[in-house]
């Protein structure tokens, strides 16, 4: 292979790319799209689904784009009347055992397969015959954190590399042959007892709507929903996430693809996590505590009160300790968990106000 | 760390000390098996033969609190096969010859005999490591949370100078921090002896450009205390108020009978938090936090990358950005600070003031994402890798000659087995969060104690039998998990639940911790399981 840029030409357009690429990358890179199912950046290609196929001048065969690899020279269609015709094909094919209940399924608006079929105008597949060979998998929906409908997957395989690549599992994998191949965890076993981990990769890598969040359900369409990035709330690695956020409630959480350190992995805590901030156990106000006795009591209770009379409260006393004691009979600990901008607010507070330097978390632990 | 975790998947070698990543840092662990699978070597060092076991090229199964006579008997047969990389140690380091005869006093022999690692296979790992270059030294809690925690990690640099492994990618000293921001939060300075940005409060200098910038006359020029001598502060009256903010302490400090004694003799109570939880019924004042996604601001990953968080909810009822409570509360001793939202504290405040993170603003970051510090100007692509060619922060590297010493707590004829703590991968710290996010309870519904199949049958013990396990502080009843991961000897168990916290059975004594860092033995305690008599009705 050799190490200068290679030239080619795709739809009329001259573009050049890094030796080494497939035509897919070539074309993702110098912002030309090619239709695909199987196909994931971030994962090795597989040549699977046959979306991609497009018409290279001097081949007698369409070719692959996701596997093949760019070479000097090549001229490219992506859409010529033959890619089109043999794409539609291999849609229509798919669309033989693929229910066509876009109206309440969780992925619709976000949904390859609904795309690439309103792309090549087709309603339905020409080839299904009348319940024939619709499949009929029971809802594997026993683990809490997704939903597998088996009789939406269109087979390419995504889950199963990046559970293979991205979560480092391989928990699930292809069974069976024909139009009975499937993807599972080892036969005879439940998802909870293979090796499956719920990172939810393979929900992230589905383009359909085989592999869908459970607390996503009902939860909001992707048209509705805005998507916020944050990095995650849990260990020290720093995962980004997309939020999928409607009106104030998360609908679902994906890695985000290009975020650094995490490049769109994650894990269960950090895709599935986040609903804690919702619970109802949340404190909401300022408590004050009452003593029954003298000393504190399990007993005590804890009144309501007002932000000012909080504070005020928690001033006089950090004043009279100070002034009676000096400012080293006060400590804080501060949070390992919230901002920067926190943490850094309550050492100013202690050292410039207090005038203690009796500030610490959890560091050493 | 002083390297990035993508460094994993390409590394050429991996030697991976005291982590349980698989669980405890899931997502950093998937690079590490891309790594495995694409020519990566992997050496493993654990008292449990834990998931990254199943991938090491070699696999050391050292006795809990054994770190620093196995290095030492590694260095050892660097230093005496002549694999150690002698260009890198004069040139960037000092102090060899004290390094070198002291662990001259660690032959693979006795490094043997004291970790129980067979002797070849500390020749072998010291094999591995010298012929293969570089190496990322990783580690977590398993080093750190010792009585001799900052002489393991001080064991660890001296590996690695001496292997020539700092300063280049696939090579460095890479602790993995435990929580999304406690590198931040030590990054912010709310550590006892340092301001934001690493600047001692006890250096004049630093100490009048922080009164000057905070517009006061002085600032204090002693270094505080630390958590265990605030907490244990308390009951003398020494500390007299205390104020907590989002730390669980009573169920993850050791002792939990201890901190709540100290907590219960505090004069003035102070915790702010999201949640009621085992610390909030000592408080005399709970103040409500915003929450993550409920306040904009920033979080420091274990690479030393800060990058955005940011806010999609207001927080319920009355509840408050943090940072809001620290000012309203300034505000009542006569100081109106200037902030008055995550943007400006960190754009006008903390990257003015610290030299590592000058070149690091809200604007930069919403543009490209994290950086890592130190970035000095806000041209500077930050710092992937530190000490790169060999330059370290004090000059040279500065080996230290190190002795093994037992932790603190040993096991003996009473307490004859060795407890070490840590963190499941379904669930996080005292469950305030998890266990109120849904599907968490249902996957792992209680905790167990995890025993060998030696011990189990020398007691009679089933798998899922109800068992207790005591100390010299507490007991607790709690299912066995009996595992052919565990070592004879040992017993591990997590701190997620209430009735079954491990912290009810470790030592809140300082005098078991380390004594520089103060960190708790939460690796090493002696315990004793039993049988569990079913009563005859």
């Amino acid at each position: 292979m050799g190490t200068s840029p290679v030239t080619a030409i795709i739809n009329g357009k001259t573009i050049t790319a890094q030796p080494g690429m497939t035509i897919m990358q070539a074309a993702q890179a110098n912002g030309i799209k090619i239709p695909s199912l199987c196909f994931h950046p971030a994962l090795a290609s597989s040549g699977a689904c046959r979306v991609c196929l497009v018409e290279v001048e001097k081949n007698p065969k369409l070719l692959p784009a996701c596997t093949t690899p760019l070479t000097e020279g090549m001229v490219i269609s992506t859409h010529s009347s033959k890619a089109v015709a043999a794409r539609k094909f291999v849609v229509e094919m798919i669309l033989i055992r693929h229910p066509l209940d876009c109206f309440s399924c969780e992925s619709n608006g976000r949904c390859d397969l609904q795309d690439l079929a309103y792309e090549l105008g087709i309603e339905k597949s020409p080839f299904q015959e009348k319940g024939s060979v619709c499949t009929d998998y029971a809802l594997d929906d026993t683990n809490p954190f997704y939903i597998r409908d088996m009789n939406k997957c269109v087979l390419c395989g995504r889950c199963v590399r990046a559970c293979d690549w991205q979560s480092g599992y391989h928990a699930i994998d292809f069974q069976f042959r024909g139009i009975k191949t499937t993807i599972n965890p080892p036969v005879g076993r439940k998802l909870e007892e293979s090796d499956c981990v719920f990172c939810g990769q393979c929900v992230q890598a589905c383009p359909v709507g085989a592999l869908t969040e459970k607390k996503a359900v009902g939860q909001g369409r992707p048209w509705q929903s805005r998507t916020v990035r944050t990095t995650c709330a849990y260990c020290g690695v720093g995962c980004q996430l997309d939020l999928h956020v409607k009106g104030d409630k998360i609908v679902r959480v994906t890695g985000t693809e290009d975020g650094m350190p995490n490049k769109g992995r994650l894990c269960v805590k950090g895709r599935f996590g986040y609903d804690f901030i919702y619970s109802d156990d949340r404190i909401t106000r300022p408590l004050i505590r009452v003593r029954k006795g003298e000393h504190k009591s399990p007993d005590d209770e804890f009144r309501e009160a007002s932000w000012d009379e909080a504070l005020d409260l928690v001033s006089s006393r950090f004043r009279e300790v100070i002034e009676k004691h000096g400012p080293d009979a006060v400590g804080g600990v501060s949070c390992a968990r919230s901002i920067n901008e926190d943490s850094y607010s309550m050492q100013k507070l202690f050292r410039m106000v207090f005038k203690s330097n009796n500030i610490d978390h959890c560091a050493r632990v | 760390m002083t390297n990035t975790v993508g460094e994993f998947a390409k590394a050429k070698l991996l030697f991976c000390i005291g982590t349980n990543m698989t669980e405890a840092h899931p997502v950093a662990a998937t690079y590490l098996k891309n790594g495995v699978n694409t020519g990566t070597k992997l050496i493993v060092v654990d008292p449990r033969r834990q998931e990254l076991a199943d991938y090491a090229d070699i696999f050391a199964q050292l006795r809990v609190g054994s770190d620093i006579a196995f290095l030492n008997g590694i260095m050892n047969v660097l230093i005496r096969e002549d694999l150690y990389d002698k260009r890198f140690v004069e040139e960037h380091c000092e102090n060899f010859d004290a390094l070198a005869a002291k662990v001259a006093e660690y032959p693979p022999e006795r490094a043997a005999e004291i970790s129980g690692v067979p002797e070849q296979t500390i020749i072998d790992i010291a094999r591995m490591l010298g012929t293969i270059k570089p190496a990322m030294v990783i580690y977590t809690l398993g080093i750190t949370e010792h009585n001799t925690g900052k002489r393991n990690v001080m064991s660890l640099a001296n590996l690695q100078m001496l292997l020539g492994n700092m300063g280049v990618e696939g090579g460095g000293v890479n602790p993995m921090r435990g929580q999304n921001n406690v590198q931040g939060a030590c990054d912010m300075g709310a550590m006892p002896n340092m301001y934001c940005g690493y600047q001692k409060v006890d250096n004049p200098e630093l100490n009048g450009k922080f009164a000057k910038f905070w517009g006061v006359d002085s600032l204090p020029d002693k270094p505080g205390l630390k958590i265990a001598e605030i907490v244990n502060g308390l009951p003398s009256g020494k500390v007299k108020a205390f104020w907590i903010f989002g730390e669980n302490l009573v169920a993850t400090e050791p002792d939990i009978k201890h901190v709540s004694h100290c907590l219960n003799s505090a004069e003035f109570l102070v915790v702010q938090d999201i949640f009621q939880n085992e610390t909030t019924p000592f408080a005399d004042v709970i103040l409500p936090s915003a929450a993550w996604c409920e306040d904009e601001g920033t979080f420091t990953n274990t690479e030393r990358r800060v990058s955005r968080v940011r806010k999609i909810k207001e927080a319920p009822g009355e509840a408050k950005p943090n940072w809001w409570i620290f000012k309203e509360t300034a505000k009542r001793f006569g100081h109106d600070w200037p902030s008055d939202s995550g943007q400006e504290l960190w754009d006008n405040e903390i990257s003015v003031l610290c030299p590592a993170f000058a070149g690091i603003k809200f604007a930069r970051m919403d543009a490209i994402g994290g950086i890592q510090w130190p970035c000095p100007s806000e041209d500077h692509p930050g710092t992937p890798i530190l000490h790169k060619d060999g330059k370290f922060s004090r000059g040279k590297g500065n080996f230290q000659a190190i002795d093994w010493i037992p932790d603190a707590e040993q096991p003996d004829e009473e307490y004859p087995l060795v407890l070490s703590t840590g963190r499941r991968l379904v669930h996080y710290h005292s469950r305030t969060q998890t266990g109120r996010a849904i599907g968490f309870n249902e996957r792992m519904p209680e905790e167990c104690a995890d025993i060998s199949v030696e011990d189990a049958q020398a007691l009679g013990i089933a798998d899922g039998e109800t068992i207790r396990v005591k100390s010299r502080r507490g007991e607790v009843a709690i299912k066995a998990n009996v595992s052919k991961r565990m070592p004879k000897g040992m017993v591990w168990m997590s701190f997620h639940f209430r009735d079954t916290n491990a912290n009810h059975l470790l030592s809140g004594d300082v005098k078991t911790f380390d004594p520089d860092t103060l960190t708790p033995s939460y690796k090493a305690c002696a315990v004793k399981i039993e049988k569990i008599e079913k009563q005859v009705v």
